[in-house]
């Protein structure tokens, strides 16, 4: 398992070849998210990321737990940026590899899910009508939301 | 009893601070004494972390609820909900 918060790019290709090791390993699936140009319609010249350091790093580590306890994750590589970045780079980096298709997805997906709305990071927009944070959005917490567990019993 | 309390973000910006140590009042115990007790500054302190604003809190690094115990030595911080990834 792999957790890196870095201002530093990264090379998807290397961190994909490099879970792909051990041969129990039927399926890698990864997510690569960018920086869009436009966000509610304004363009979007340069995207500032903060974080909390430390927090960041155990939060992200937690996550992971939790995904390998829900699927058979054989490895997983987490990559999120900070610091300044443009329109098109690479921000983050979820892969995730496991025996076969179905766990790496899925995982992948929680994965991501669940960075969204839990890891201590905000976004910094600079646009032509000034700097402005970025709103966190009600669709991300209903897309964590998919993976609660049920309660035994509930309905 | 002193906290270290951290802000972030657009609730740094607010409040002009990244980081201060506070000296808690008797009788401030948990991370929702604690707000109320730095709104009580008044200002930006009052328009950033008033009752009505969506605030997320952390004790020690971990995710915290308003009634989440605090103790001498911690490190809490407050910040706006997050929007990574």
């Amino acid at each position: 398992m792999k957790i890196l918060v870095q201002r530093e790019d990264f090379d998807v290709g290397a961190e994909i070849r490099a879970l792909a090791g051990d041969a129990r390993i039927g399926a890698v699936a990864s997510f690569i998210g960018l920086v869009r140009d436009l966000n509610d319609g304004s363009a979007v010249a340069t995207m500032t990321l903060e974080h909390y350091p430390g927090m960041t790093e155990k939060a992200i580590g937690k996550i992971v737990e939790e995904a390998r306890g829900r699927w058979e994750v054989l490895d997983c590589t987490v990559i999120h940026r900070f610091g300044e970045l443009k329109p098109a780079d690479q921000i983050v980096l979820v892969a995730v590899a496991s025996g076969h298709r179905g766990d790496a997805f899925a995982a992948c997906e929680f994965l991501m899910d669940y960075l969204k709305t839990r890891a201590p990071f905000w976004k910094k927009e600079q646009t032509p009508q000034g700097a402005r944070w970025v709103e966190a959005r009600a669709t991300d917490d209903e897309a964590a939301g998919r993976w609660q567990r049920k309660e035994p019993g509930a309905a | 009893m002193k906290v270290r309390v951290l802000y972030f973000a657009g609730l740094r910006e607010q409040v002009g601070s990244s980081s201060e140590e506070i000296e808690l009042p008797a009788g401030v115990s948990t991370l929702a004494g604690l707000r109320s007790h730095l709104v009580a500054r008044g200002g930006a302190w009052r328009s950033a972390l008033a009752e009505t604003r969506l605030v997320r809190m952390a004790v020690n690094q971990q995710m915290a609820q308003a009634a989440s115990a605090i103790r001498s030595g911690d490190e809490v911080a407050f910040f706006p909900p997050v929007t990574g990834g």
